[in-house]
């Protein structure tokens, strides 16, 4: 049987976005699939080695929040400075405690298990980002490097 | 419980770590050993019998006792 492969496009740079594509991709390798992701836009921060990921409830009423505090507390009250920092601690914390892995950690899982980095090179220049910033063995190309191997994918995934 | 040639304690884990630890010790193992995965994660019943399915290793037993899900995966 030839090995299956999965193609993931990631490109959102929060916290709670940051699981989606190295959960996937690191079920999909220890399933015996090839993996790659290809990391554009906001996705880029996924492969920064100093993981500074935060999540906002501004923008997303779908978002629990502690205390019932989507019920009373005003929408505007979450525009605070450091509401922000707050609500990614105890998203952080929720998540320890629920035996939720780290984005690193689930990161680190995925090179191990042979995943392929990809980052836009467009998007690192448009950006100024410093490669020296990203994790050992990401790989540097565009969107038709993307599609030689998305082409060839059973499932491929824009997350 | 039948006989197990080793032992993974997933317990408190949540998905997809009990997965992938599972994956990481048989890969050290040799065919046909069986792995005795102990998971608290509710998700990993429909789990190791979906990763059994399509990685071709054999899911010997899959059984809760006591709050704790205990899963037998020879190793193909």
């Amino acid at each position: 049987m030839e090995q299956k492969k999965l193609a993931i496009i990631a490109t959102k740079g929060s916290l709670d976005w940051a699981y989606p594509p190295f959960i996937l991709a690191s079920t999909a390798a220890a399933l015996g699939y090839e993996v790659q992701i290809f990391f554009t836009f906001y996705g880029l921060q996924l492969l920064k080695k100093k993981l500074a990921l935060e999540v906002t409830p501004l923008g997303n009423p779908g978002m629990p929040m502690p205390m019932g505090m989507d019920k009373w507390f005003p929408v505007l009250g979450l525009t605070l400075p450091g509401m922000q920092g707050m609500m990614t601690s105890m998203m952080k914390k929720k998540m320890q405690s629920k035996g939720v892995a780290s984005v690193d950690e689930l990161r680190d899982l995925c090179q191990e298990a042979e995943v392929k980095l990809i980052a836009c090179q467009m998007t690192v220049d448009l950006f100024d980002l410093n490669t020296a910033d990203f994790i050992d063995g990401v790989e540097y190309a565009g969107a038709a490097a993307f599609f030689e191997f998305a082409g060839e994918s059973d499932i491929c995934l824009y997350i | 419980m039948a006989d197990f040639d080793q032992e993974l304690d997933a317990s408190g884990l949540n998905c997809p770590l009990p997965i992938l630890r599972a994956k990481k010790t048989l890969n050290a193992m040799a065919s046909s050993q069986v792995l005795h995965v102990i998971a608290t994660d509710p998700g990993s019943v429909k789990d190791f019998d979906a990763f059994a399915k399509q990685t071709g290793n054999e899911l010997v037993e899959s059984k809760e006792d006591s709050g704790k899900f205990h899963f037998l995966i020879k190793k193909s």
